[in-house]
């Protein structure tokens, strides 16, 4: 099958200057002619990968990592030094929401100027207007100066013109972070919606849980220089693993508490299986069968008070279900040795769909992880029944009718 | 810096090492999930425009992005104008209200208190007047125009000489304005223009037009990486409004200069043709009757009409040359506004 590329990055490099002191005076750049200290910073060294059709990619990397002068050299704000961008079909890109808003005008003429800026013909925005105004809620206030809008409204209309720009190619920059937890809902829907139309997607973000979420691959930078370009999980783990590398603890993205593995590794992980009523015949189960995830250790040292935790999460990324021996009350002390530890299920009570686990060996007063293994189990359930949904609940149904003659 | 780098040289080359590409990655739907894809991708259909972003860019590919941004030209220009008069009550009458009362000022100074004797030497002035408003309006707005609007040069991608481009668009706008209101002393004055070369207006408006683009794409560029360009337009301007026969009459200076053989200094001045084309067509009357002495005395050029339009003409064909360097300028410069700003 062929694929289209959207994006090519070619081996883009992108130097900036910094002068010691910023001289914008003539005076001054008379005084200094040719001789006002710089220094070269490379914030992006050959860089290339590409994107394809279709496809959501995000750009991880830490503050300062070049990432969103990436973003700023793919959508053309930004000229690379060396290399070149190659971008097929319309881009439009959301750096900042509102972004060229006139607090002076009203939400209308501002909806026009934007989508205009972003590459819109009036006609284009005209059949869409409607459209916009309804995605950011904002049909009382459409002819009220901006100025007068709330922080929150302000950015609902910068992104409600932005997604209806109907890209080829989006690109965003950690415009998610804002806003409230509805619009943020409403955000992500968006761009599922983006992804489901088969649209291209290119994301920066420092927050893996939403590479993880939302991305079909990831490119890691570091440096300005690329660290991996990978399939999303896996390039989170890259990333995780040079954030411990370069002794930067990972930002616990959500409840979930994103691990620290320590660089001292007492205990390792020698093998994760998953075995269930299906194993041998089938490459599923069905609900409510029994299932057993069994991981094998090897200890180098003696360490007390290990805790092993399994995490089952879906294949959109979402949590099903995690817990640890510290929680169920059976706390380990492991000798210098092998071992293992089973987790056993009597029944699995899922429907649909496949899951992905996640388990890891911590312990220490800091909790500290000896070693994890992300997406190294998976497992799969099958619905045969009609009912829908993730959870497989045994209802029992009751009727009671009452005649009010 | 480098100390950085051999920090995470090590991380890197093991992250590499370990990590497979992304066609290695093993995930049991995952030929189904590109299949659907690429289905999704298909019922996007459509030709697609290609882009590339480089450091340079050629001048053709230049010149399309700006014609297919023509209506993001005309919002800009409309936006300017919105804004300018937003929460004043008059709004935009004040275009029309300044230089009128500018006009009457002069009126009465050269009327009572310096009568030089010329008739309606005001329309004669205000002709004059006019065009340099425009250009003036625009040569200023023009100059700081990229920084001022730094928020959306930062973060949105558009051809950015479409902002030089809208402050003579606008500046053009308030041309109209004000050219009611010389429409307006004209009939107050009653005083006949010279309806036959009316048609010359078009070429002198687009020479002024013109170069003021190739000044306001040179100038708004240059500004980003010095500031003082602004400051300095601001004092050259005001050197500039007295090169123009405006306060003055042609005839004084260029008598003067021409004794001298140097009248081709006063034409090396590309205002100068396409203002003396507006007084030639909206004065008109080239010998008037000095009210002061009874006696006709010149006040414009003698030269027969083509010579408005050869000048006119030749200024256009400079503009050109000097709107294709500015624009060569301008996106040798683009590069960077985004961090130098």
């Amino acid at each position: 099958m062929t694929q289209n590329i959207a994006v090519d990055v070619v081996d883009v490099s992108k130097r900036f200057r910094l002068y010691h002191e910023k001289v914008t005076s003539l005076k001054e750049r008379a005084l200094r002619a040719g001789r006002n200290p710089h220094e070269d910073f490379w914030a992006l060294r050959d860089v290339a990968f590409s994107v394809y059709e279709g496809e959501t990619v995000g750009i991880l990397g830490r503050n300062g990592s070049g990432k969103s002068t990436m973003l700023k050299c793919v959508s053309g704000i930004l000229q690379p030094t060396e290399g070149r961008v190659v971008v097929r079909g319309q881009l439009a890109a959301l750096l900042e929401l509102g972004a060229g808003f006139q607090p002076e005008l009203s939400g209308r003429d501002n909806i026009y100027l934007n989508a205009s800026l972003l590459g819109l013909s009036t006609r284009e925005v005209q059949s869409r207007f409607d459209d916009i105004v309804s995605f950011a809620e904002l049909e009382q206030f459409i002819d009220n100066q901006v100025k007068f809008y709330s922080s929150g409204m302000f950015v609902r209309l910068g992104f409600a013109v932005a997604v209806n720009v109907d890209p080829d190619v989006l690109v965003v920059d950690e415009v998610l972070a804002v806003g409230d937890e509805n619009f943020q809902r409403k955000c992500l829907g968006r761009i599922k919606q983006f992804q489901d139309e088969g649209r291209t997607i290119l994301f920066v973000t420092h927050a893996a849980d939403l590479v993880r979420q939302i991305c079909d691959r990831a490119v890691v930078l570091e440096g300005g220089r690329v660290l991996a370009v990978a399939g999303a999980a896996e390039a989170i783990r890259a990333y995780h693993e040079h954030l411990v590398a370069v002794g930067v603890v990972p930002e616990p993205a959500d409840e979930s508490q994103r691990p620290i593995l320590s660089r001292h590794r007492p205990i390792t992980m020698t093998s994760v299986e998953l075995e269930h009523a299906g194993t041998g015949s089938r490459p599923y189960l069905l609900p409510g069968e029994p299932m057993t995830l069994r991981l094998a250790y090897e200890a180098v040292e003696a360490v007390p008070s290990v805790v092993f935790s399994y995490a089952i999460y879906s294949t959109d990324g979402a949590l099903v279900h995690a817990t640890d021996t510290a929680i169920l009350d059976r706390p380990v002390d492991i000798e210098v040795g092998t071992g293992r530890v089973e987790f056993r299920f009597d029944e699995v009570p899922l429907l649909g769909g496949s899951y992905m686990v996640h388990v890891a060996i911590s312990g220490g007063p800091a909790g500290v992880v000896y070693d994890l293994r992300e997406q190294d189990a998976a497992f799969e359930v099958m619905n045969p029944g009609r009912a829908r949904g993730s959870v497989a609940l045994e209802p029992r149904v009751e009727i009671s009718t009452a005649s009010l003659s | 810096m480098t100390d950085l780098q051999a920090e995470h040289e090590p991380a890197g080359a093991a992250a590499s090492a370990a990590v497979p590409t992304s066609a290695a990655i093993p995930a049991p739907q995952a030929e189904d999930a590109l299949e659907a894809r690429a289905a999704r991708v298909a019922s996007r259909g459509g030709s697609k425009p290609t882009r590339v972003v480089a450091a340079r860019m050629a001048l053709l590919p230049r010149l399309a992005e700006l014609w297919a941004s023509r209506e993001l030209f005309a919002f800009l220009v409309r936006k300017e104008i919105k804004v300018k008069y937003k929460n004043s009550v008059l709004g935009f009458l004040w275009s029309m209200l300044n230089p009128a009362f500018t006009l009457a000022v002069f009126y009465v100074l050269f009327t009572f208190f310096l009568p030089n004797g010329i008739p309606n030497f005001v329309i004669y002035m205000f002709a004059a007047m006019l065009l340099w408003n425009l250009f003036q309006t625009a040569v200023l707005s023009g100059t700081g125009v990229i920084v001022a609007n730094s928020g959306i040069v930062k973060k949105v991608a558009f051809p950015r000489e479409i902002l030089a481009l809208a402050s003579v668009g606008s500046a053009f706008m308030f041309f109209l304005f004000q050219s009611t209101v010389l429409l307006v002393f004209m009939v107050a004055f009653w005083h006949r223009p010279a309806w036959a070369d009316m048609w010359l207006i078009v070429p002198a408006l687009a020479a002024i037009v013109l170069f003021s683009s190739a000044l306001c794409v040179f100038l708004s560029a240059v500004n980003v990486y010095l500031r003082d360009t602004q400051h300095l337009v601001e004092v050259i301007l005001m050197a500039w409004f007295w090169a123009i026969p405006g306060i003055y009459s042609y005839a004084q200076v260029g008598g003067k200069l021409a004794k001298h053989h140097i009248l081709w200094l006063y034409f090396l001045n590309p205002l100068t043709p396409p203002v003396m084309t507006f007084q030639r067509v909206f004065y008109a009357v080239m010998n008037p009757v000095n009210t002061v002495s009874h006696l006709q005395q010149p006040v414009l050029a003698n030269y027969p009409v083509h010579w408005y339009l050869a000048a006119d003409m030749v200024v256009v064909a400079l503009s050109l040359v000097l709107l294709t360097g500015a624009l060569a300028v301008f996106g040798r410069l683009e590069g960077n506004f985004a961090e130098e700003l």
